[in-house]
């Protein structure tokens, strides 16, 4: 745990290369890179743009309205963001259990946003990576080149992620902007009807997601050489646990552990996260660091996401995805993997689990009770926390008499992999970069490990014509030697 | 029945003029529902296009591409679209050729024929509304929308395109 290569002793005798912004990432990354005369790399740094905007744009506005706010935050996981924030208001308006009936519904919508952004981040994302090779041909390494060469590979991709959209659609009554979970509870139920929909097709969606797994399972144990190595660093890790320590997408209470498995804390109430998490800022990055306060910055910070969950918990709940962590844990040697490569395989565990949980979810009645709301003593201040595809979610808000807002605090999945990317980049520029001649191949070695942890960057926004992808190499004087763009 | 045209309107409500897609959706639905035409046109609002919805252009006529664009010559350009196997480096969201690729390498057949409306944007700033000039062009889009779904067939749309 160390900030080797994050900044060079004397940056301005050194070439810089930029990868601005990360290709087939959302929003807005970039890589800055500082090689000598040899190539020798000196300096390697992630930026990503944060949206501590949107924390102002949230301050003033009446609570109620929050809920469907925060969607905005991001085109690809809006429901992540739409139920923290709902979690948090509801300690406000007192709700301290939720009926059977809006839990079940908030978790199986929740369930379906696992399962589509799993689906969607692996069948589309990184696939093309891992089917094709880092250092394939440029043009195949998208999902145009992926549904080419493996039709049936790409369509169970698409119809996985259309499942898990109609999922959502019909807990949170839209495909976007859904206002299914308030304050409280819920708003709606499912109908005889949706729910009969959703059973035709969950399935071949439980049966598709098992193949994946066994398929991820194949790509990584080929190539021990390279999935147990590329990028690897040791740290710290974090998720919400159920349960009797369940894997638990939706609820539970926060646990750490450090690179042996060894617990740091656990059972914490998340309402108390900012006893335990602090952030620090540094000045060359938008993004905040966070790091665990009784470790401290230097050997505090951790990751989070499958990678991290799935080591986390003692067992799942379902029975193929728990067999499916027993393979991996057993493959894995007892102690934790670090591999960022791994984040593929238990991402697909945990998509499986989801897929499960979708099922039995299906075949609960509570789904179509009209009990939905309740309510208790008013709060002041609440905090809501959920595991995001991408990895822990905190949102955190205060509220005046008057209903109001005054301060939001978000710590986004990707802020809490913030280190941890920084140091899988650092890691594959030493080991592929270093002395020899910088090429479009090598470059996307960087945005492999980049991907690997799916990082959410300050998204939503797309229009035809932003977001183009520029490649400059900058010699000492800053002079630009070479350029690459595509949009 | 499935609608024989369907629309895709893209963009976020809360980044200026990326906005204006959603707003475009807003007017449409309520002008198709004015004139007995909302049975014929499936509208589809999202933050942005990705893989699935290549199946929403099953069995369709007709689809049509809103969005918002940067650089885009004002006040809007209309033109047909071909799907494209051109690389893109994001696939968390696709241009609409590849949303038309899509339909090709998992349908089997080919798309409907598809058109874009991709409307000149100015700013896409969080928080912002839409710019003053924007809120103009949608005027002049929405003219253009009006002609184009009171004769939704493929020689109609193509005499209207403003780019070949």
């Amino acid at each position: 745990m160390t900030y080797n290569l994050e900044t060079a002793e004397h940056p301005e005798k050194l070439r810089r290369v930029a990868i601005d912004p990360v290709s087939r990432v959302e929003g807005h990354g970039k890589v800055t890179i500082l090689l000598d005369d040899q190539n020798k790399v000196h300096q390697v740094r992630l930026h990503i743009v944060e949206f501590r905007g949107f924390e102002k744009f949230i301050q003033g506005r009446p609570y109620w309205e929050v809920p469907v706010m925060v969607q905005r935050l991001c085109g690809i996981c809006p429901v992540s963001h739409h139920l923290a924030a709902s979690k948090a208001l509801d300690v406000i308006v007192g709700a301290k259990r939720l009926t059977p009936a809006a839990e079940k519904l908030r978790r199986l919508m929740h369930y379906g946003q696992m399962l589509q952004s799993h689906a969607l981040h692996f069948f589309h994302l990184c696939s093309p990576d891992l089917l094709f090779g880092f250092d394939s041909d440029i043009t195949k390494r998208n999902i145009v080149g992926v549904a080419a060469a493996h039709p049936e590979i790409a369509k169970r991709g698409v119809l996985l992620r259309k499942f898990g959209q109609e999922v959502i659609r019909v807990t949170a009554g839209k495909r976007v902007h859904g206002t299914g979970a308030v304050p409280g509870g819920m708003n709606k139920s499912l109908t005889i009807a949706e729910r009969d929909e959703l059973l035709k097709d969950i399935y071949h969606i439980v049966a598709w997601s098992r193949d994946a797994v066994h398929l991820i399972q194949k790509v990584h144990t080929q190539d021990p050489g390279l999935y147990n190595s590329f990028g690897i660093f040791r740290s710290n890790f974090m998720s919400i646990v159920g349960h009797n320590g369940d894997l638990d997408f939706y609820h539970g209470t926060l646990r750490a552990r450090d690179d042996n498995g060894k617990l740091i804390f656990d059972e914490v109430d998340y309402q108390q996260y900012d006893k335990y998490i602090e952030e620090e800022v540094r000045p060359w990055s938008y993004m905040k660091f966070p790091f665990f306060k009784s470790l401290g910055k230097e050997h505090g910070w951790y990751k989070v996401g499958p990678l991290a969950r799935v080591q986390n918990c003692n067992q799942i709940s379902t029975p193929f995805a728990e067999h499916e962590r027993k393979e991996f844990v057993d493959y894995a040697g007892g102690t934790p993997m670090h591999a960022p490569l791994a984040y593929h395989w238990t991402r697909m565990i945990e998509m499986l689990h989801a897929a499960e949980v979708i099922k039995d979810l299906l075949h609960d009645d509570d789904l179509l009770s009209d009990d939905l709301m309740v309510e208790g003593e008013r709060k002041m201040e609440g905090v809501g926390v959920i595991e995001a595809p991408r990895g822990t979610l905190f949102h955190h808000y205060r509220v005046d008499e008057n209903d109001l807002i005054t301060m939001a605090n978000l710590i986004v999945s990707t802020t809490n992999n913030n280190q941890a990317m920084n140091e899988a980049v650092r890691h594959v520029a030493r080991r592929y970069l270093h002395g020899r001649e910088v090429t479009e191949g090598l470059l996307n070695h960087i945005e492999v490990a980049i991907r690997a942890f799916d990082p959410c960057l300050s998204c939503a926004t797309h229009a035809l014509g932003k977001m183009p992808l520029a490649v400059e190499l900058v010699d000492p004087e800053g002079n630009v030697v070479h350029s690459l763009s595509r949009s | 029945m499935t609608a024989p045209v369907v629309v895709f309107a893209v963009g976020n409500p809360s980044r200026g003029d990326d906005a204006i897609g959603p707003v475009i959706c807003g007017r449409l639905e309520k002008w198709l529902e004015n004139e007995g035409l909302a049975d014929q046109v499936e509208l589809i609002e999202d933050f942005q296009l990705n893989i699935e919805h290549a199946l929403d252009l099953q069995s369709r006529e007709l689809a049509l591409f809103i969005d918002a664009g940067e650089n885009t010559p004002a006040p809007f350009i209309f033109g047909q679209i071909y799907r494209s196997t051109a690389a893109t480096h994001s696939t968390h969201a696709l241009p609409p050729p590849a949303v038309l690729q899509v339909y090709r390498q998992t349908e089997g057949g080919e798309p409907p024929p598809a058109f874009v409306l991709c409307v000149c944007g100015d700013r896409f700033d969080l928080g912002e509304g839409l710019s003053p000039a924007a809120q103009e062009r949608l005027a002049e889009a929405t003219d253009l929308l009006e002609k184009l779904f009171r004769q939704p067939t493929l020689a109609a749309w193509s005499s209207m395109v403003t780019m070949r």
